[in-house]
């Protein structure tokens, strides 16, 4: 019997052998790896930025404002100011280096948008676990009140929001949110609601578990997999939200105006000299499409990794 | 039927559970289902009892009953479940929870499907018992007299001399959380060695879905074993594995007979099984217990003709045959059961009293009962 049982031996197992295989996935798909390093690189920037980015950057120098001094480039545009030393993105309507206000604008955007998203998604888990595992009159409830912010545009209720809140940073980010908790309450409840249909949440219950203790330990770790797909696909939508709303001037005054670098308000300045000065519109408009297209892949790349027909 | 019973209670083994006069009936769009119909059978202390029929014949709804697990369109019409004397269907939801906690535990059929994928196994047994406070006292205990076995038999390390003092100083304090984990975790181990995993050590940190299918069995079996119930319902336990695995578990669970406290029901349709490793049988039918005895006797002396049909039934490799005898028929639809004895349509037996009268379940020979019109009733 000893040996009998030892000969059932499992497959060599491990947390580490398991990060490789998800590796092994992702590095499969070229526009996932893509993704990744996208990604990866704008997280980089963002926590480096105000290490790289010298404080005096910031500072108005209105004798060289829009101005180009990069010859890779030429614009031919007869009016065109040069720089009096080469710039690689030349400079805003503040006389400031466009690509030292680009990577200053990027922790802005993405930390907006992380908190939106964590937000959501942890209202998200509390509301939609709590829909899906209870039923009835509850989810009957979360699901009308979700309802209601789907019937509304939310870029509309965004604007009518920070019109009514007033503009600043944390409404702003309010407003996104509002628009967009209902999506994650709807996704947590269904994953849930088949999720407490399997037969180990009935093995749970047969072997004396709380109601709590299934729901949270048991429930949710197994509902969150589309959830990390979803999120990360977010970010750059967020992003995109976010900076759309600056561009419509749903800002504190500092940043609609530019002073403060955003990826929206910076587009939006750009946005006056899009014949004179091109690239004050192209280099920013690029920025948010890149970190967007980002993390949209590798959120298509994630949801590969966490497709259960490849794992089990 | 209840002087039968207390007589049953008279001989050396005293009785743990008592299903008396159980009904249970679903209620569904075609109509009421009289799924269970006035069961009555119980468990002795530390036997394993095989709880036997076909498909649809109530077995485990009545394990079900016993858990207070029924769906919600179930109703319990008529009877008691007595846990040591105790009614489970008049405890309220939080007593059940305890029940299923601490008395009453099961193993169910698919060992694939019943264990949680994201969580891996040791952690998932060392849970159960972190997650009541009823159980650090015992944990405590259980591990001092781990420590005094091995002092016993091989003398401790100073740490392990340096434990035993804390934790004898533990016993009735609430234990921190980190020693909590470390002696759940600790018990655990034990258990699955005691299930005979191999390698509990690395199997504790593994998936379910890194396991066989007979490992995963076992880990079920830990589940269940660790919190010490007096009961463990195993459903269907072997069904879902293939042959020699099956054996092996069957093979457990008989050795593990004189090492736990509790009474096994095991449910099965396979008479193979039963003959195995069951101490007594009840076979069902319908939803109607229609015999009970010891394994030997009902082998050696069925007396109700579905048993008969039932035990004619199973191929012989020693008897040549040119044709498998089988019941005429099939199990009744339960939403307009047959009158008097619900067997007697199928019964090659039957006379004209059967339509009429429902057989009571009466002692014919000791230990040995029977519900059928031709022994008297």
């Amino acid at each position: 019997m000893e040996s009998k049982a030892g000969a059932e031996e499992a497959p060599k197992s491990g947390a580490m052998a398991d990060l490789r295989y998800s590796l092994h996935l992702m590095s499969r798909n070229k526009l996932v790896l893509a993704g990744s390093v996208l990604a990866a690189g704008t997280i980089l920037v963002a926590l480096l930025a105000h290490v790289i980015v010298p404080a005096s950057a910031t500072v108005d120098d209105r004798a060289i404002r829009i101005c180009w001094n990069n010859s890779l480039i030429n614009w031919h545009i007869p009016s065109i100011n040069v720089c009096p030393r080469p710039l690689p993105l030349g400079t805003d309507a503040y006389g400031r280096n466009l690509l030292l206000m680009i990577i200053l604008a990027v922790p802005l955007d993405l930390s907006i948008a992380l908190e939106i998203v964590a937000s959501a998604v942890v209202i998200g888990l509390v509301f939609g676990s709590i829909a899906g595992y209870a039923g009835g009159i509850v989810d009957e409830a979360i699901l009308r009140v979700t309802d209601i912010f789907f019937a509304v545009p939310g870029i509309l209720l965004a604007i009518v929001l920070m019109t009514v809140l007033g503009r600043t940073i944390p409404n702003l980010t309010l407003a996104v949110l509002i628009t967009w908790w209902p999506l994650y309450v709807r996704l947590i409840r269904s994953q849930v609601l088949s999720e407490k249909e399997r037969p180990y949440v009935e093995a749970l219950r047969a072997m004396g578990a709380g109601r709590f203790r299934i729901l949270f330990r048991h429930v949710v770790p197994n509902s969150i997999y589309p959830l990390i797909v979803q999120s990360t696909l977010d970010i750059g939508s967020v992003i995109l939200t976010v900076s759309t709303l600056v561009f419509l001037g749903f800002a504190p005054s500092n940043i609609a105006t530019g002073q403060t670098p955003e990826l929206g308000s910076l587009t939006s300045q750009g946005s006056q000299y899009i014949f004179s000065a091109p690239w004050l519109i192209i280099f920013p408009g690029l920025t948010i499409l890149i970190i967007s297209l980002g993390f949209n892949l590798l959120g298509d790349g994630l949801r590969d990794v966490f497709d259960p027909r490849l794992r089990r | 039927m209840t002087s039968q019973a207390s007589v049953q209670r008279g001989s050396d083994h005293e009785v743990v559970l008592e299903v008396k006069g159980l009904k249970v009936s679903f209620h569904t769009y075609l109509g009421e289902v009289k799924a269970l119909d006035g069961v009555d059978f119980e468990v002795k202390r530390g036997e394993v009892l095989g709880l036997v029929g076909e498909s649809g014949c109530g077995k485990t709804v009545t394990a079900l009953a016993i858990g207070g697990l029924l769906s919600d369109n179930a109703k319990v019409e008529a009877g008691q479940i007595l846990l040591e004397g105790k009614d489970l269907l008049k405890e309220t939801k939080d007593e059940l929870r305890q029940t299923r906690l601490r008395e009453v535990s099961f193993v169910f059929q698919d060992p694939m499907t019943f264990i949680n994928p994201v969580l891996s196994v040791g952690s998932q047994i060392a849970e159960i018992l972190e997650s009541d406070k009823g159980f650090q006292a015992e944990l405590v205990e259980y591990r001092i007299a781990e420590l005094a076995r091995a002092e016993s038999k091989a003398g401790l390390t100073p740490a392990e001399v340096e434990e035993k003092r804390s934790l004898e100083g533990l016993k009735d304090k609430k234990l921190s959380k980190r020693s909590l984990r470390r002696l759940a975790k600790l018990r655990t181990l034990d258990y699955m060695r005691t299930v005979r995993l191999p390698d509990p050590e690395r199997v504790y940190n593994m998936y379910p879905f890194e396991l066989s299918g007979g490992m995963r069995q076992r880990v079920m079996i830990a589940m269940a074993l660790v919190r010490r119930p007096k009961v463990l319902l195993a459903d269907e336990i072997t069904t879902a594995l293939d042959v020699t695995v099956q054996a092996q578990v069957l093979r457990l669970l008989a050795d593990l007979r004189g090492k736990i406290d509790a009474s096994v029901v095991l449910i099965t349709h396979d008479l193979g099984v039963v003959s195995e490793i069951c101490d007594r049988v009840v076979v069902m039918y319908a939803g109607n217990v229609v015999e009970i005895a010891d394994v030997e006797e009902l082998f050696a002396n069925p007396m109700h003709p579905y048993t008969q049909g039932l035990l004619a039934s199973i191929p012989r490799p020693d008897v040549f045959t040119k044709e498998i005898k089988s019941i005429s028929g099939s199990v009744p639809n339960l939403i307009s059961p047959p009158s008097g004895c619900r067997f007697h349509p199928r019964c090659p037996k039957r006379f004209e009293r059967c339509p009429l009268v429902k057989p009571p379940l009466i002692e014919v020979e000791p230990g040995h009962r029977v519900a059928c019109l031709l022994y008297g009733g």
